[in-house]
C-alpha cells in the first residue's frame, strides 16, 4: 500500500514537471516605454489576452503558451539587445517589435537564429530584403499606400498634395510609395514636409501646409504626433481634408487630439470599429479586461499569438525550424480559427493579404465608411 | 508674407511661455545662485498635479488653483528646504548636478504613477479663430500671450513698483548690506522659489494643451528656456522675457525656413555667437545683480 501511494505521488510529481516542460514559449519584444509607449503596451496587452483564452481552452497541441515581454524603451539600439538576450532563451516564436526600425536590426538576428519573427511594423522595406522568418500582422506600405493614393485621387479628387511625414524608416518608407503613386496619378505633391519623431511644436509645419493651400493633406507621423499636428492644423483653420493611415485615426489620437481629430479619414487595415462581429467581440473583451478601447496594436498583438496557434495546428506538432515555411502561403479562416477575426492569406514574403476600411473620425468616433475587399 | 505672419504669432507665443520659465531661471539665479536644471520637468509636473486632481472629481477650474498651489508648496518650497539649503553650503556645481537628479527623479516618477504615455489636456482657452489685420489668428495663440505678457507685467510691477520688489531687489544684490538695513534676505529668497513655482505651473497649463503631458516633455522646455535665459541676459529679468520670445521666433522661423532637421541647431548656434560676442546676454550687464 505504502509503495503504490509512493509510485502514484512519484508519478503526479512527474506529470507535473513535463506538463511545466511542455509550455511553449514565446518572447515578446516591445516599445513599454519612450515614444511608442501607446503601440507598445496595446500589442502586449492583445498577446496576453488571446494567450490567456487560448490557455482557458485547453492551449496549443494540449500545451500551455507562456509569454516574456521585454521592453525596448521604443529605441531601436535597445531593441535589437533585448531581441537578442529573448534569442538566446530559444523561444518558439519571437513576437514585436511595433516600430518598423526596431524591426529592421533586429529581423536578421531572428533569421540568423531560425526563429519566426511576428511583428508589427509596417515599413515597406521589412518584407523585401529576402527574409524568409519575418511576418507582418497588418499591411505593408506597398499593399497600403496604392489604396491611400488611389482613395486621394479619386474619391477627394485632390490636384495637389501636401505630404507631411515622419523622418523615420516608417515615415520614409510611407512617403516613398504614396509621392510615387500620387505622381502616377497625376495628382502634384506642392508640399513635401518632413517632420523630427517625438516633435511638439508643429507650428511652422502646418505654416507651410497653409502657404501651399493644397486640396488634401497626407499626414503619416506616429500617433502622438499625429494629435499634435491636428490640433496645429485645427488652431491655424486649415480647411483641407486630412487623409492618412491608422496613425492618424487610431483611438489614441482621437483621445489626445479630441475636437481636432474629427474629418480626418483613413485607411485602415484593422480597426476595432470594423463591421466584423469577431472584431467586436475581442474589442469588448479587451475593454472589459484592460478598461480602455484598444486601437489596432492590440488587435495585432492578438493575431500574433492566433497566427502561431493557427500554424502550429497546422503542422501538428511544435517545430520551431518548420513554422516559418507553414506560415509561408496559409491561408487561414476566420470560420476555422475565430481567433484570426478575418480570413487572411501570407503570402511568401510574410505579407498579408485581407480585406481593409476607410474610416473617418466622426464626433470622436472612427466610422467606416467602406470596406475595401482581399485583392486575391 | 501671410505665412510670415502667422510664424510670427506662433514663435511669440510658443517664446511667450518660453519667457515665463526663463524668467524663473533668472530669479533663482539671482537670489540664490542656483541654476535649475530642473526647470523643464517643473513645467511638466504641474499638468500632472492637476490632471490628477481632476481624475479624483475636481472641475477643471479647481484643478488649475489646486495644481498651482500645490506647485508652489512642491517646486517652491520642498525643493528650497529639502533640496537647495542642504546642497547650497557645498556650492554652485554639486547643486546644480542635485537638480539634474532631481530632473531625472520627476520624470521617472510620473512615469511610474501615470504611465509613460501622453495624455491629452484640456486648454483655458477656446479654439476658434479671430482676424486681426486681415489675418486669421488663432484664440489659443492669443490667449496664450495675453496671459504671458499679464503675468510678466505683473511680476515686473511687483518688483519694480512694491516695497516687497524693493526688498527682493536689495536681497538679491547684496545680501550682506540688506540684512543690516533689516530686509528679512531669507523670506525673500523663498518668495522667489514660490513666484518661480507659479510661474512654471503657469506655463504647464499654457503649454500642455499644445504639447500633450508626457513625463518627457520638460525636456525641451527646460533646454529652450535655459537657452533663452543665457541669450537674453542670465541677470535680468528683462533679459529673459526677450530672450524666451526671440527663441520661440527664431526657432519658427528656423523650422519654415532652414529645415526641421535643423531646427533645433538654429537657436544652438545663436547660443555659441552670444556667448562668442556678448557673454553676458543680449540685455544682461557684465558682474550685476539685480531682480
Amino acid at each position: 500500500m505504502k509503495s503504490t501511494l509512493l509510485v502514484g505521488a512519484l508519478l503526479t510529481a512527474m506529470t507535473a514537471t513535463s506538463a511545466l516542460a511542455q509550455a511553449i514559449k514565446l518572447a515578446d519584444v516591445a516599445e513599454l516605454s519612450g515614444g511608442g509607449a501607446t503601440v507598445g503596451t496595446n500589442w502586449k496587452n492583445g498577446i496576453d489576452l488571446a494567450i490567456e483564452e487560448i490557455n482557458a481552452k485547453g492551449g496549443v497541441l494540449g500545451r500551455k503558451l507562456e509569454v516574456t515581454h521585454a521592453d525596448s524603451q521604443s529605441n531601436p539600439g535597445v531593441a535589437r539587445a533585448q531581441v537578442q538576450k529573448a534569442l538566446d532563451a530559444e523561444p518558439y516564436v519571437l513576437l514585436g517589435p511595433g516600430y518598423s526600425g526596431s524591426v529592421k536590426v533586429t529581423a536578421p538576428l531572428a533569421a540568423e537564429a531560425g526563429i519566426a519573427q511576428i511583428m508589427g511594423g509596417e515599413a515597406a522595406e521589412l518584407t523585401q530584403a529576402g527574409n524568409k522568418f519575418l511576418f507582418r500582422t497588418s499591411f505593408g506600405q506597398q499593399s497600403s499606400m496604392p489604396k491611400v493614393a488611389k482613395y486621394i485621387h479619386d474619391e477627394m479628387k485632390a490636384k495637389t498634395v501636401a505630404v507631411v511625414w515622419v523622418n523615420n524608416d516608417f515615415g520614409r518608407g510611407g512617403r516613398d510609395v504614396v509621392v510615387k503613386e500620387l505622381d502616377r496619378l497625376g495628382s502634384k505633391v506642392v508640399a513635401d514636409l518632413s517632420t523630427e519623431a517625438g516633435q511638439a511644436d508643429f507650428a511652422a509645419d502646418v505654416g507651410k501646409i497653409k502657404a501651399a493651400n493644397p486640396d488634401a493633406v497626407f499626414v503619416y507621423l506616429n500617433e502622438e504626433e499625429s494629435a499634435r499636428i491636428l490640433k496645429e492644423l485645427k488652431r491655424q483653420g486649415v480647411t483641407a481634408p486630412l487623409m492618412g493611415e491608422t496613425t492618424l485615426i487610431g483611438q489614441k489620437v482621437i483621445e489626445l487630439a479630441g475636437d481636432a481629430a474629427n474629418g480626418a479619414r483613413g485607411h485602415v487595415g484593422l480597426t476595432t470599429d470594423a463591421p466584423v462581429d469577431l472584431i467586436k467581440a475581442f474589442r469588448e473583451k479587451f475593454s472589459k479586461k484592460y478598461n480602455y478601447v484598444p486601437d489596432h496594436n492590440g488587435l495585432k498583438g492578438y493575431l500574433a499569438v492566433y497566427m502561431v496557434k493557427a500554424t502550429t495546428e497546422k503542422m501538428g506538432k511544435v517545430d520551431p525550424k518548420k513554422f516559418a515555411d507553414t506560415l509561408h502561403g496559409l491561408t487561414i479562416k476566420a470560420a476555422d480559427e475565430p481567433g484570426i477575426l478575418m480570413d487572411v492569406t501570407f503570402s511568401d514574403t510574410g505579407d498579408i493579404d485581407r480585406q481593409s476600411f476607410l474610416v473617418e473620425v466622426v464626433e470622436g468616433k472612427q466610422v467606416v465608411k467602406q470596406v475595401l475587399p482581399k485583392v486575391k | 508674407m501671410s505665412n510670415l505672419f502667422d510664424l510670427l504669432v506662433a514663435g511669440l507665443a510658443t517664446g511667450a511661455i518660453y519667457a515665463l520659465v526663463a524668467v524663473g531661471f533668472t530669479l533663482l539665479w539671482q537670489t540664490s545662485q542656483t541654476i535649475n536644471f530642473a526647470q523643464g520637468e517643473f513645467v511638466m509636473l504641474p499638468a500632472f498635479l492637476m490632471l490628477a486632481a481632476m481624475h479624483v472629481g475636481a472641475p477643471f477650474w479647481l484643478a488649475i488653483i489646486l495644481g498651482i498651489l500645490l506647485s508652489m508648496i512642491l517646486l517652491g518650497l520642498a525643493f528650497k528646504l529639502l533640496l537647495v539649503d542642504p546642497m547650497m553650503r557645498h556650492g554652485v556645481l554639486p547643486l546644480a548636478i542635485a537638480t539634474m537628479a532631481l530632473a531625472i527623479g520627476i520624470k521617472e516618477a510620473v512615469k511610474q504613477f501615470f504611465s509613460a504615455e501622453a495624455s491629452p489636456f484640456p486648454s483655458i482657452v477656446p479654439t476658434g479663430d479671430i482676424s486681426i489685420l486681415g489675418h486669421a489668428v488663432s484664440l489659443q495663440s492669443i490667449g496664450v500671450l495675453v496671459v504671458a505678457i499679464l503675468a510678466v507685467l505683473g511680476l515686473t510691477t511687483l518688483l519694480n513698483r512694491t516695497s516687497l520688489g524693493h526688498q527682493m531687489q536689495a536681497a538679491a544684490q547684496n545680501p550682506t548690506v540688506a540684512r543690516i538695513i533689516g530686509v528679512p534676505v531669507e523670506r525673500m529668497i523663498l518668495l522667489t522659489f514660490l513666484i518661480n513655482a507659479f510661474l512654471v505651473a503657469l506655463a504647464s497649463l499654457l503649454i500642455t494643451p499644445i504639447y500633450l503631458a508626457k513625463f518627457s516633455s520638460g525636456e525641451v522646455l527646460g533646454q529652450a528656456a535655459f537657452i533663452a535665459a543665457i541669450v537674453g541676459g542670465f541677470n535680468q529679468v528683462r533679459g529673459a522675457i526677450a530672450g524666451g520670445l526671440l527663441i520661440g521666433v527664431l526657432d519658427n522661423l528656423a523650422a519654415a525656413y532652414v529645415s526641421t532637421q535643423y531646427r533645433a541647431a538654429v537657436p544652438m548656434i545663436f547660443l555659441i555667437a552670444v556667448i562668442l560676442f556678448r557673454p553676458q546676454g543680449l540685455l544682461g550687464r557684465a558682474e550685476e545683480r539685480t531682480v
